[in-house]
C-alpha cells in the first residue's frame, strides 16, 4: 500500500484550564491521498480548527503524530501552505509582493517570481491587480491572492481554515468554484475546514464529520461525485441526498453543543 | 440640518471641519483682546496682542531668539531621539516576546509614573549642569511612556499574520523583521509623533535650573523682570515649533503608508 501524503495518527488536544482540564480533541486518526481534496465538517467549537492548527505545527497536539510523507512533522513549515478565515495579506505590500512573500524567503530569482505571480495571478483571476494593495481589494479577492500566496510557494498540502467563512454567499459560490479551479490544475492534497454543507460536499473527494465537545470524527462520507465540479452540481439528485446524509449527522452534532 | 451636525459620529463637510477649527482660534484672540484692550486685565498680567507681536518681532531681530530656539530644538531633539534610539527596540521586543514584557514593564511601568522633574536635583548631582542633565530631562520624560506605547502598538500586530508567515517559511527572526516591524511601522511613527509632543512640554522643565540660553530660560527671565509679554512669546514659540513637527510626522506618515489608503494616494 502506497504512503498517505498526510497521515493523523491518534492525534489529541488537552487545555490544562483552571477548573481542570479539557478535551478539546479526543484521538483522531485519519489519511489523506495525495492529490485527494478531504473537507472536516462540523459545528462551531468542535475542535476541528484545532486539528488544522496542530497539522500545520502552529499548535502541539497533547498526544499522536502527523506525518507529512511518511515523516513526522515539527513546528511549522512551508512544505504546509494554509490559508485562514480572517484577511492574512501584509497590507504593506502589493498583490504581487504578497503572492511572491514566500518564494523571496526562499531567495528564488526576480524572474522567477515574477513568472510564478504571474501564472498565480492568472489562476486565481486577477490579472491587472499585481500592484494593487490589499486595502483596495474586496474580501473575495483577498482571499483569492492568499489562495495564490499559499499556492505559490508549493506546499505539499494546503490547509484551509473556513477561508470563506466571512464572505457572503454569492461570493463564497464563485470562490468555491476558484478554488477547484486551482486545485485541479495544481493537483495539491488540501485539507479544508468548513461549517457549511454545501460547500464541503461541493467541494470535497471525501467529507469527515467532526463532534462537538470533546471533538471527535464521526463519520467519513466519500462524495463520488464527477470532476470537474461546476455550481450545476449542487442541483443535481446525487448532492441532495449527499446533503441530506450530512445534515442528519451533523444535526445530531448541533444540538448537542446548544 | 441642525441635527445632522450633532449625530454622533456622522461626518461633517471637510470645509466646515477646518472652518470651526479657525473659528475656535478667533474666539480665543478675540477673548483676549477684549480682556486687554478694553482695560479689563492690568497689562502687567496680560498684555495686549500687538504687544505680544512688537516683542516677538524686537526679540527676534535684535534679541537672541533664533539662537535660544537652537539650543533649546537641539536639545529636545537630542533627548528624544536617545529615547527614540533605545524605547523603539526595547518596546518591540516587549511586544513580542513575553519574556521582555515580563521582565521590564514592571519597572518601567513604575518608573513611569515619578515625575521627571524631581529628578533634575539628582541629575544635576550626578552629571552637573551641563547639556547632558538637561537632555536627560527631555529623556526621563519621554522614555517610559514611549517605550510602553511602542510595546502595545507591537501587541496589536494580528496572530494569524504571524502564524501565516511562519506557514509560508518565515524564520523567527524574518517574522521580526519582515512582520512584526513593517505591520508596527505606522503605530510607531504615531507613538513617536505623540511622545515628541510630549518632549517640547518638557523643555521648559528642563531650562529652568541652571541653565543660561534657550526658550525655557528665556520665560524665566522674563518672568523675574516682570515682562508677561516675553513669556507669552516664549510660551507661543515653543507651541509653534511643537505644531510644526507635529505637521512634519503626520507628512511622514501620509507620504510612508499609502498602502493604508483606499484611494492608494
Amino acid at each position: 500500500m502506497e504512503t498517505p501524503k498526510l497521515e493523523i495518527k491518534d492525534v489529541g488536544k488537552i487545555f490544562k484550564t483552571k477548573s481542570g482540564e479539557t478535551t478539546a480533541l479526543e484521538k483522531t486518526s485519519f489519511t489523506i491521498k495525495d492529490g485527494e481534496f478531504v473537507t472536516i465538517l462540523g459545528p462551531s467549537g468542535c475542535g476541528k480548527s484545532t486539528v488544522l492548527r496542530i497539522v500545520a505545527g502552529l499548535e502541539e497536539a497533547t498526544s499522536g503524530q502527523v506525518l507529512l510523507d511518511g515523516q513526522p512533522i515539527d513546528g511549522p513549515g512551508p512544505d504546509r501552505g494554509m490559508v485562514f478565515q480572517s484577511y492574512t495579506l501584509y497590507p504593506w505590500l502589493t498583490v504581487k509582493e504578497n503572492i511572491t512573500f514566500g518564494l523571496k524567503l526562499k531567495g528564488s530569482s526576480q524572474k522567477e517570481r515574477d513568472d510564478l505571480a504571474q501564472y498565480y495571478l492568472q489562476l486565481i483571476g486577477l490579472e491587472g491587480f499585481e500592484k494593487h494593495y490589499p486595502v483596495q481589494l474586496s474580501g473575495g479577492m483577498k482571499q483569492r491572492v492568499a489562495i495564490a500566496r499559499a499556492l505559490a510557494n508549493d506546499p505539499k498540502v494546503l490547509l484551509m481554515d473556513e477561508p470563506f467563512g466571512a464572505l457572503d454567499a454569492q461570493t463564497r459560490n464563485i470562490m468555491q468554484e476558484v478554488l477547484l479551479k486551482a486545485w485541479e490544475k495544481s493537483k495539491k492534497t488540501i485539507l479544508f475546514i468548513t461549517h457549511d454543507v454545501d460547500e464541503s460536499i461541493f467541494l470535497a473527494d471525501s467529507v469527515h464529520v467532526m463532534t462537538a465537545r470533546p471533538g471527535r470524527l464521526k463519520r467519513n462520507v466519500p462524495i463520488a461525485l464527477d470532476r470537474p465540479r461546476d455550481f450545476s452540481v449542487k442541483g443535481t439528485p446525487e448532492f441532495a441526498q449527499y446533503k441530506e446524509e450530512l445534515l442528519s449527522l451533523i444535526r445530531e452534532e448541533s444540538l448537542k453543543s446548544i | 440640518m441642525l441635527g445632522k451636525l450633532f449625530t454622533p459620529k456622522k461626518e461633517i463637510s471637510k470645509k466646515l471641519y477646518s472652518s470651526v477649527g479657525i473659528i475656535t482660534f478667533i474666539l480665543v484672540l478675540a477673548i483676549w483682546s477684549i480682556l486687554t484692550y478694553g482695560g479689563f486685565v492690568n497689562a502687567l498680567f496680560l498684555p495686549t496682542p500687538t504687544a505680544v507681536l512688537s516683542t516677538g518681532i524686537d526679540l527676534f531681530v535684535n534679541g537672541n531668539l533664533l539662537s535660544d530656539i537652537g539650543i533649546s530644538f537641539s536639545r529636545v531633539l537630542v533627548g528624544f531621539l536617545i529615547a527614540a534610539a533605545i524605547g523603539v527596540p526595547l518596546g518591540i521586543l516587549m511586544g513580542s516576546l513575553k519574556i521582555m514584557q515580563g521582565a521590564f514593564e514592571p519597572i518601567i511601568g513604575f518608573i513611569r509614573y515619578m515625575p521627571a522633574s524631581a529628578f533634575i536635583p539628582l541629575l544635576i548631582l550626578w552629571i552637573g549642569l551641563g547639556e547632558t542633565q538637561k537632555m536627560s530631562v527631555i529623556f526621563l520624560g519621554t522614555f517610559f511612556q514611549l517605550t510602553l506605547m511602542i510595546m502595545d502598538v507591537t501587541k496589536n500586530v494580528q496572530n494569524d499574520l504571524i502564524d501565516v508567515s511562519y506557514t509560508l517559511g518565515a524564520s523567527k527572526v524574518q517574522v521580526f523583521t519582515r512582520v512584526i516591524l513593517p505591520a508596527s511601522m505606522p503605530g510607531i511613527v504615531d507613538t513617536l509623533r505623540i511622545t515628541f509632543g510630549w518632549a517640547w512640554t518638557y523643555l521648559v522643565v528642563a531650562e529652568i535650573v541652571g541653565a543660561s540660553s534657550g526658550i525655557g530660560y528665556m520665560i524665566m527671565q522674563a518672568s523675574r523682570f516682570l515682562q508677561p509679554d516675553k513669556i507669552i512669546v516664549g510660551i507661543l514659540i515653543i507651541g509653534l515649533l511643537g505644531l510644526m513637527t507635529d505637521m512634519l510626522f503626520k507628512a511622514i506618515y501620509r507620504k510612508s503608508f499609502s498602502w493604508m489608503r483606499k484611494d492608494g494616494m
